[in-house]
């Protein structure tokens, strides 16, 4: 008999080892989350993903399911906190959808749309974070970088290369590229690299390509976030 | 590539030689490599990513984390004030200004011969004698305005710090009460022997019965983790003792290392015979560097007596030794994950858990973490037994619990009492009056008001990790929560977006409501943070960020209502500070370049 646990009163099968968000989504249930990718182990940095099993909150990613637990998720308590988050991570940084060539194809603005972000909320940071343009085909807009690690952690995994780390702490960390001068150009990246196309929103950018498909016609203007996700996981 | 000066090469390379090339030392390693600058260049950087066959892009993401190493020039003489409230509370503020008057500079920047830079940090563990101040790393406690004259001059005359006064740089150990642990005198080596005659089983079951639970605060039962990491497989175990002492107002590891090192190395040792372990760390948090020589002359003076090494005290397959790691300025890394990263020289972001140390710690190996309080107790009951030392304190607190008291008292130093002991009976002790609040277990702990002083030190009341600061009447209980909110602030490790946005959230809104300009729409959005962050932060140090807010907003509201000046909302945008930039680049501050002014002449 499979074991199953019950989310938001639903039960869902999952096998041992399985997280709550692998599990949930193979069964049709949607939870969010940015710093999550099925290719690599869990983060647990964005806490998008973040339920309630047995009364505590914990991030579903980063979470082995358990038999008999009920897993609250879709509910007005969480997608606040949720809302709450992608708050927090649009005024720490400098986000600027309508100018932003990923507008329409970023994860982070789908989500605002996907869970009501109506206002800001916050005051803004307005950190400065310049551009390195340096590199000839890819360009660095570091204004727009939510801290998932993605690109830091398929440089070093997949590409072999380490192309981007994070330095500094706290409200001042940073992302940084592997060379003296700062410069992407002195690197070793190249537009074929994984992690030249993993950025969930706009840091990491094609060169000499712009508006190729018009926004209205882009990735998240004509499907959710939630209905994409789940259709890639039945597919 | 920019080429090093021909001799910070040299000793650049003695330095990565001594720590065989391993990038398990890179903070180590990049700790030695700034004493021979005093920061860190960039060519520094890459020449220790080379030799150590890293990415650069990793030497630079540690180099960027703690504190305590500096990627951009600072003076000569880098003077960093402790900024504890009790250090506050002292008058830091004023001292700092003053010293920064008399040098010329302006805090938190270099001086333009690179001479001196002056800037504040995290508690330094001096609250009984503060306030505080590290000099090039070198602890100097009880600052008066005639200190800072003094510092001040040897400073312009360029004096080394070998030939300051050397009763600048004395730290008194401030014993107020002693018990069973502070009046133990220990031949080292006496605990040992006895364990070894119990044998590991008999001395693991006599650690179970002895109920001791962990010092650090959360009070974990010792005996349980020891056996998992015991039972748990791979090889070698590893036993570390968390000496990174960073809570605020704490300061009782301080003493213990000073003057009860014995104490703790033999702790260690009887831990590595229960668990099975062969290597240990010490994690000594940077702002603690000074004691770094006398705690290496311990550990050699062990070796020497075969205490540490192979086949201790001649016993055949025991063999432990003690290495002593340098934290240099994070708090998160007294979080036993991050401390492990940081121990693996890498930036002290705590991991996900499970798997928890015991199973997956150092290099992925069972590893125990104690405090050093812990560890020092386990010699009592190497001694004494387990029973004799379950029957002092209570029924789910055995022993005694060493207090770090400061703040508002006639006395501060450390005090050991037996668990149990109640707030007002402390207070008392050390010569409290008119006291408003007690901070207890520090920023992260607990703020008791007057009518709970009947409570007791107790994991099943009033749990703590050793921090005791006192609040008369005359202090206002908003400043302290919001020096502690700048704390968090400060320390947060960025790695989760609730405690990396949150915690800075939280200290805009504190200041709006310092500034004067609170509105009760803050006191409902600072009620909101601090459910995300206790909810949905990813360690401890984001779950206790909010604690002391909620504490004294649920227990000194006034203090927070006074400072509001609309009871709807009221935007933290000063139109007239805005304007600062400009007068200052006009050289105007007549009545008429303020906007205020204007408005008073319309009505």
């Amino acid at each position: 008999m499979t074991k199953q646990f019950l989310l938001d009163g639903q039960p869902v099968p999952f096998e041992d080892g399985q997280t709550i968000l692998e599990a949930a989504r193979k069964a049709g249930h949607y939870i969010p989350s940015l710093c999550w990718h099925q290719d690599f182990p869990p983060h647990g940095s964005c806490k998008l993903c973040i339920v309630k099993a047995a009364g505590r909150h914990v991030s579903a990613c980063a979470t082995p399911a358990k038999e008999g637990w009920e897993v609250e998720s879709n509910t007005p308590e969480m997608n606040g906190e949720r809302r709450g988050l992608l708050q927090m991570l649009f005024v720490e940084g400098n986000h600027f959808c309508p100018s932003c060539e990923k507008s329409g194809n970023c994860e982070l603005q789908a989500l605002g749309y996907e869970y009501e972000m109506l206002t800001p909320r916050f005051r803004h940071f307005f950190p400065e974070r310049p551009v390195d343009a340096s590199h000839p085909d890819m360009l660095l807009d570091f204004n727009r970088c939510i801290f998932c690690e993605l690109c830091v952690r398929a440089s070093r995994d997949v590409d072999g290369k380490s192309v981007f780390a994070l330095t500094g702490r706290g409200i001042h960390k940073h992302l940084t590229v592997n060379a003296e001068s700062g410069r992407l150009a002195d690197t070793d990246f190249s537009k074929d690299d994984l992690a030249a196309r993993i950025c969930p929103v706009g840091v990491i950018l094609p060169k000499g390509r712009g508006f190729a498909v018009p926004i209205g016609e882009r990735t998240f203007d004509t499907e959710t976030i939630r209905s994409k996700t789940l259709k890639e996981e039945e597919s | 590539m920019s080429a090093l000066p021909a001799t910070p090469t040299a000793a650049l390379d003695g330095i990565l030689q001594r720590h065989g090339h391993y990038p398990t030392e890179l903070l180590q390693i990049l700790i030695e490599a700034q004493d021979l600058e005093g920061w860190l260049p960039a060519p520094t950087l890459t020449h220790i990513a080379q030799s150590l066959h890293i990415p650069r892009s990793r030497v630079e993401g540690v180099a960027g984390f703690y504190s305590f190493l500096y990627t951009q020039p600072v003076g000569r003489y880098r003077v960093l004030f402790s900024d504890n409230i009790t250090d506050r509370m002292l008058g830091n503020a004023e001292l700092m200004d003053a010293l920064c008057r008399k040098l010329w500079i302006e805090p938190g920047k270099l001086s333009e011969d690179g001479l001196v830079s002056i800037a504040t940090t995290s508690c330094t563990g001096l609250c009984d004698q503060g306030p505080g101040m590290l000099v090039n790393g070198r602890a100097i406690g009880q600052l008066t305005h005639r200190r800072i004259n003094e510092i001040a001059e040897m400073i312009r005359q360029q004096r080394p710090l070998e030939l300051w006064p050397a009763e600048y740089f004395q730290i008194g150990d401030n014993i107020r009460r002693k018990d069973s642990l502070l009046n133990l005198d220990m031949k080292p080596g006496a605990a040992l022997a006895a364990v070894i005659e119990l044998g590991r089983e008999g001395w693991l079951q006599e650690v179970q019965k002895s109920n001791l639970r962990g010092r650090g605060g959360a009070g974990f039962a010792t005996a349980v983790k020891w056996a998992s990491a015991r039972n748990a497989s791979g090889e070698p175990k590893i036993i570390v003792c968390n000496a990174d002492e960073g809570e605020p107002g704490t300061f009782k590891d301080r003493v213990l290392l000073n003057s009860y090192a014995d104490l703790i190395f033999e702790g260690m040792t009887l831990a590595a015979w229960a668990v099975g372990a062969s290597e240990g760390f010490l994690y000594l948090r940077g702002e603690y560097r000074y004691l770094l020589p006398q705690l290496e002359a311990v550990l050699a003076r062990r070796r020497e007596a075969g205490l540490l090494g192979r086949n201790i005290l001649h016993e055949p397959c025991f063999d432990f030794d003690i290495r002593i790691h340098l934290g240099a300025g994070a708090y998160v890394c007294g979080e036993e994950t991050a401390l492990i990263e940081s121990l693996e020289g890498k930036r002290g972001t705590p991991r996900i858990r499970p798997p928890f140390p015991v199973t997956k710690g150092y290099l992925g190996r069972p590893t125990v973490v104690n405090n050093v309080e812990t560890l020092a107790k386990t010699c009592l009951i190497a001694l004494g037994g387990g029973e004799a030392f379950a029957a002092s304190g209570t029924a789910q607190s055995a022993g005694t619990k060493l207090l770090s008291i400061s703040g508002d008292c006639a006395a501060p130093g450390i005090y050991e009492y037996p668990f149990g002991v109640p707030i007002a009976r402390i207070l008392e002790d050390c010569g409290a009056s008119d006291t408003q609040a007690v901070q207890v277990g520090g920023a992260a702990g607990v703020c008791l008001a007057g009518y709970e002083f009947q409570r007791r030190i107790a994991y099943e009341d009033v749990p703590t990790a050793g921090a005791f600061m006192i609040f008369d009447g005359s202090r206002d209980l908003f400043d302290v929560a919001r020096a502690f909110v700048h704390f968090f602030a400060h320390e947060s490790c960025g790695f989760c977006t609730p405690c990396r946005v949150g915690t800075s959230l939280l200290q805009g809104f504190m200041d709006k409501l310092a500034d004067g300009h609170g509105a009760k729409a803050d006191l409902a959005d600072i009620d909101w943070l601090d459910r995300l962050l206790k909810n949905a932060s990813h360690c401890g140090l984001g779950s206790a960020a909010p604690n002391p807010v909620i504490d004294t907003l649920q227990k000194f509201r006034p203090a927070y209502e006074r400072r509001l000046v609309s009871l709807d909302f009221e935007p933290a945008f000063d139109l007239d500070a805005a304007l600062a930039e400009a007068r200052q680049l006009t050289a105007r501050d007549d009545p008429g370049a303020h906007l205020h002014t204007h408005e008073e002449e319309e009505k």
